[in-house]
């Protein structure tokens, strides 16, 4: 059997593995299948030129109840759907709604401009914009000729 | 006490039994609320990206179908990165026990959720019988 030595530093098999499977996630996520969060709510990532963009469905939840931030890197969602209480005199045939309190993290993927930030929401549809910072665009280099 | 947190359940895709749309892409069965009260039936429909003049309320023989279609919430230059969850359209059907006075239903759509009012017909309201005693 072959030892394998422990190699700190460079590649380890565990490493390895690993990009393995963030190169399987990615060749998956880009198709139709989504991922599932446990975390309410779930969010789609996208790119679009200088901009990352994500999005959340969030219907009924009003722009003041929510908090979006930046803090190192990561964006961090929280809010609150609230659901009135319906009058008197009724009685429920179904309830399938939920009302509660939400939280959710997420890394983002590259530097971004934590003050350009903005957010929207439209028909239960958040979306936040978060332009990438300037030294993180794609910058292109002139080649000379001499 | 503990502030409630929202479980995430995943959307609740439709699957055809009998022929498909005409649209590609997933169909969603909406989470609803139906309550109902002495004059009428309210529901209360989630249906995120779907704008009111979008939604479509059909009521034929006690059979009630609400659809709701999303515009293209994405654009089309933009690439996926992470996907955690489908865009697509929204129906249900339900079949109801009342009398609906078709004249005066009511729709709202608010922040992608819809309220639907159907108001029961007049003489189906009850109506309370005196009883007399002898």
């Amino acid at each position: 059997m072959a030892i394998v030595r422990w190699q700190q530093g460079e590649l380890s098999e565990f490493d390895r593995l690993r990009q393995e499977m963030d190169r399987l996630r990615n060749l998956f996520s880009s198709g139709q299948e989504p991922f599932l969060s446990r975390v309410y709510p779930a969010l789609n990532l996208t790119e679009e030129g200088d901009n990352f963009l994500v999005r959340a469905e969030l219907p009924g939840v009003k722009g003041e109840n929510l908090d979006v931030s930046v803090v190192e890197g990561q964006l961090v969602i929280r809010g609150e759907r609230r659901i009135e209480a319906e009058g008197k005199e009724i009685n429920y045939h179904r309830r399938e709604r939920e009302a509660g309190f939400f939280r959710r993290t997420i890394g983002l993927p590259s530097k971004i401009a934590p003050n350009k930030v903005s957010a929207s929401m439209k028909n239960g549809v958040l979306t936040i914009t978060l332009p990438k910072s300037e030294e993180a665009k794609p910058r292109k280099i002139a080649v000379r000729s001499t | 006490m503990k502030e409630k947190e929202i479980e995430l359940k995943e959307k609740k895709e439709l699957k055809p039994t009998a022929g498909e749309g005409t649209r590609p892409g997933p169909v969603f069965i909406p989470a609803v609320d139906i309550l109902e009260d002495p004059t009428g039936i309210t529901m209360v429909a989630d249906m995120p990206g779907v704008d009111g003049k979008n939604v479509d309320i059909d009521l034929k023989d006690n059979q009630l179908t609400i659809t709701g279609r999303i515009d293209p919430v994405e654009g089309e230059k933009e690439v996926s990165l992470y996907k955690e969850f489908l865009y697509g359209d929204y129906i249900r059907q339900f079949t109801l026990s009342y009398v609906i006075d078709q004249n005066k239903i009511t729709a709202k759509m608010e922040d992608g959720v819809l309220r639907l009012i159907l108001p029961k017909v007049e003489k189906m309201k009850p109506q309370k019988i005196k009883v007399l005693t002898v």
